[in-house]
């Protein structure tokens, strides 16, 4: 193993913490707990984990409607994640965005985003924001395989190409755009070949493979902090829920297919290699597991405790002074 | 006092604003000369024919601590970039709980009267106020572009300006020394007693036009521009409406849905100003059709000076 064995415990733990954080968030919406909707990024923890372990506090990311796992690896605090999602005065947005909109701009996270592609051009000013900066900083976008199929994706790329920011186009490849399969809405199949054609390297890696993912992203980010210009990044996973936590789409991805993918648990993968290489007994992992479902259980009474929002709330922040 | 053009006075806004604030970034496919020659190829960018992703970088600019400027040229090529002004810049500040500052400036021309047709030829402002958390000026002369653009560009919202493409060589007087002209207030453009008309964009000057044909007759028009549509002074109009008793709103955007039709219901709301009316409000639009091309058409759908008179009139 080339990644240190203190590295791959803190990728773990926030494995860990995403998985623990989304169950929790799933739960809550089937109980009725939270309002709106909410979409899980359960079975693909690894990839904002490892992208995320590689950045600054200050570069900067831009996260889309599944957007849970890129904030709690990029730095966010759980407790007023889970008031967002409650919809309480004191979630990272007053209650005003929900689970698709948490934001915080104190450690370079420009917000989860609710449309389909459109944080790629948002993420190209970041980028062009830190190329003018010049302190080295770089942007991340994240998106799936159905945001390669929007004209903003297409717009970003070749911006970013020809003025060579510093940017990682992040492309989780889960296979499908709710239910509809990437193989049928991808003309010629292969996302990177297209990212290819706006003149930037791109690589492809198993997006369950931490160690993979981590070296790939430290690679990656080396690159384009050293001014190499944009870099695309297709990560191969798959997500174990249905589009969202709401039964009003129903998952129509074939049951083997799922279950096949649970067993590539990225968490569960990680684990075993930390129990076989001796670098964690299971002791160990029982301990960090407890204290992850502590820190949950904490977030959860957090939000539940905060006070909602009152009403006239709704007429602030229209404008900022 | 000297006297520009409408587009030398926008220009020397951003010029201006420029040397003031080193975080201005200004993005469009054609680039304007003089600024990329001054502030250089960083800050003074041209981008490919990628509205959404140059108006989303616009965005990502304002959200990383710069102030950007995207200017679309026409408002007919804004439609494309519509994700990134209405589900992006409008409503992030807002979805994100405030906990950022999106300072935008986005240029568009409006307006008919070039013969241009439907796709180069449109007044869509009305829509983009249906939109909370944009901001939008209307400049009809070359001082006030000056004034509003230097005020957007010093504002921390997204601001869209909508110049009218046929004033942009129109001559104005225009102070040599540094002004501005704030936000949501509008301008008495000429005093009168019998009739408030209010004008929008180069409506304005039809209407004062015909104000100094009324006089003749004597019948006395106030003329009122806004200038801005968000924030909108609604009590420079409603004061002047109180006092003559009549309205006629002149816009050369379709009627349906329009800024004329907001300042009407915003009249006849009022309780005190309602009881003061001495006729219904009127609206002289453009007519309820796309944009078209032969010249006689085009001059038949959008307002005359005939159907402003006539409306005037028809309050009377």
């Amino acid at each position: 193993m080339a990644i240190d064995n203190n590295t791959l415990v803190r990728l773990y733990r926030t494995m860990l913490t995403i998985r623990r954080f989304e169950e929790r968030a799933s739960k809550e919406y089937k109980k009725g707990s939270v309002p709106g909707l909410v979409h899980s990024y359960i079975g693909q923890e690894a990839v904002a984990t490892g992208v995320c372990a590689n950045l600054r506090k200050d570069d900067r990311i831009v996260s889309n409607h599944r957007g849970h796992g890129h904030l709690i690896a990029k730095g966010a605090d759980i407790r007023r994640m889970m008031a967002e999602i409650y919809g309480k005065k004191s979630g990272y947005c007053k209650g005003k965005g929900g689970s698709m909109h948490i934001a915080d701009f104190g450690i370079g996270i420009l917000g989860a985003n609710g449309i389909v592609a459109a944080g790629l051009p948002i993420a190209t000013g970041a980028a062009l924001a830190a190329h003018l900066e010049g302190k080295n900083r770089i942007a991340v976008v994240f998106f799936g395989d159905g945001a390669c199929q929007e004209g903003e994706f297409q717009e970003s790329l070749n911006l970013a190409s020809i003025w060579k920011l510093p940017i990682i186009f992040a492309c989780e490849n889960n296979m499908y755009g709710v239910n509809t399969a990437a193989t049928y809405a991808i003309a010629g199949g292969e996302i990177p070949r297209r990212a290819a054609a706006y003149d930037m390297p791109v690589k492809s890696v198993d997006g369950n493979d931490i160690e993979a993912v981590y070296e790939t992203a430290k690679e990656v980010v080396t690159e384009v902090r050293a001014g190499g210009g944009p870099y695309f990044v297709e990560f191969k996973t798959y997500r174990w829920h249905g589009h969202f936590e709401a039964d009003t789409i129903p998952d129509l991805r074939p049951v083997e297919e799922i279950e096949a993918w649970k067993k590539k648990c990225p968490i569960a993968c990680l684990e075993q290699r930390l129990l076989k290489a001796g670098i964690l007994t299971g002791q160990d992992i029982k301990k960090i597991d407890t204290q992850v479902m502590a820190m949950i259980e904490e977030a959860v009474t957090y939000a539940v405790e905060s006070p909602l929002p009152a009403p006239e709330d709704a007429l602030e922040d229209v404008y900022s002074a | 006092m000297r006297k520009i053009a409408y587009a030398q006075a926008a220009l020397e806004a951003l010029q201006e604003e420029f040397r003031r604030d080193d975080r201005i970034v200004h993005m469009a496919t054609d680039i304007p000369i003089e600024l990329r020659e001054e502030f250089g190829e960083e800050r003074v960018r041209a981008t490919p024919i990628s509205e959404s992703v140059f108006v989303g970088a616009a965005i990502g600019l304002a959200g990383s601590g710069y102030r950007a400027i995207a200017d679309i040229r026409m408002a007919t090529f804004g439609f494309v970039a519509m994700d990134q002004m209405v589900n992006q810049a409008a409503k992030i500040t807002y979805m994100f709980g405030g906990q950022a500052r999106f300072p935008i400036l986005i240029r568009m021309s409006i307006g008919a009267g070039m013969s241009m047709a439907a796709q180069h030829s449109i007044s869509p402002y009305s829509m983009y106020m249906n939109i909370p958390g944009l901001k939008i000026i209307l400049p009809a002369t070359a001082y006030d572009v000056k004034g509003l653009l230097k005020s957007a560009l010093r504002d921390n919202n997204p601001v869209i300006s909508f110049e009218h493409s046929t004033l942009s060589t129109l001559i104005g007087e225009v102070p040599e020394e540094e002004y501005i002209v704030p936000l949501g207030r509008a301008n008495i453009k000429k005093e009168g007693t019998d009739v408030t008309v209010v004008g929008l964009s180069r409506m304005v000057h039809e209407a004062l036009a015909v104000a100094e044909e009324m006089a003749k007759q004597g019948i006395s028009v106030e003329v009122i521009d806004p200038r801005t549509l968000v924030p909108l002074d609604r009590e420079t109009i409603r004061n002047s409406v109180a006092k003559t008793g009549r309205l006629v709103v002149v816009d050369e955007a379709c009627q349906t849905c329009s800024a004329a039709s907001e300042i009407i219901s915003l009249i006849v709301e009022d309780d005190n100003i309602f009881r003061r009316l001495k006729a219904p409000p009127r609206r002289v639009c453009g007519l309820d059709v796309p944009i078209p091309y032969s010249p006689p058409m085009e001059r038949y759908v959008i307002p005359s000076r005939a159907r402003i008179s006539a409306a005037v009139r028809q309050v009377f």
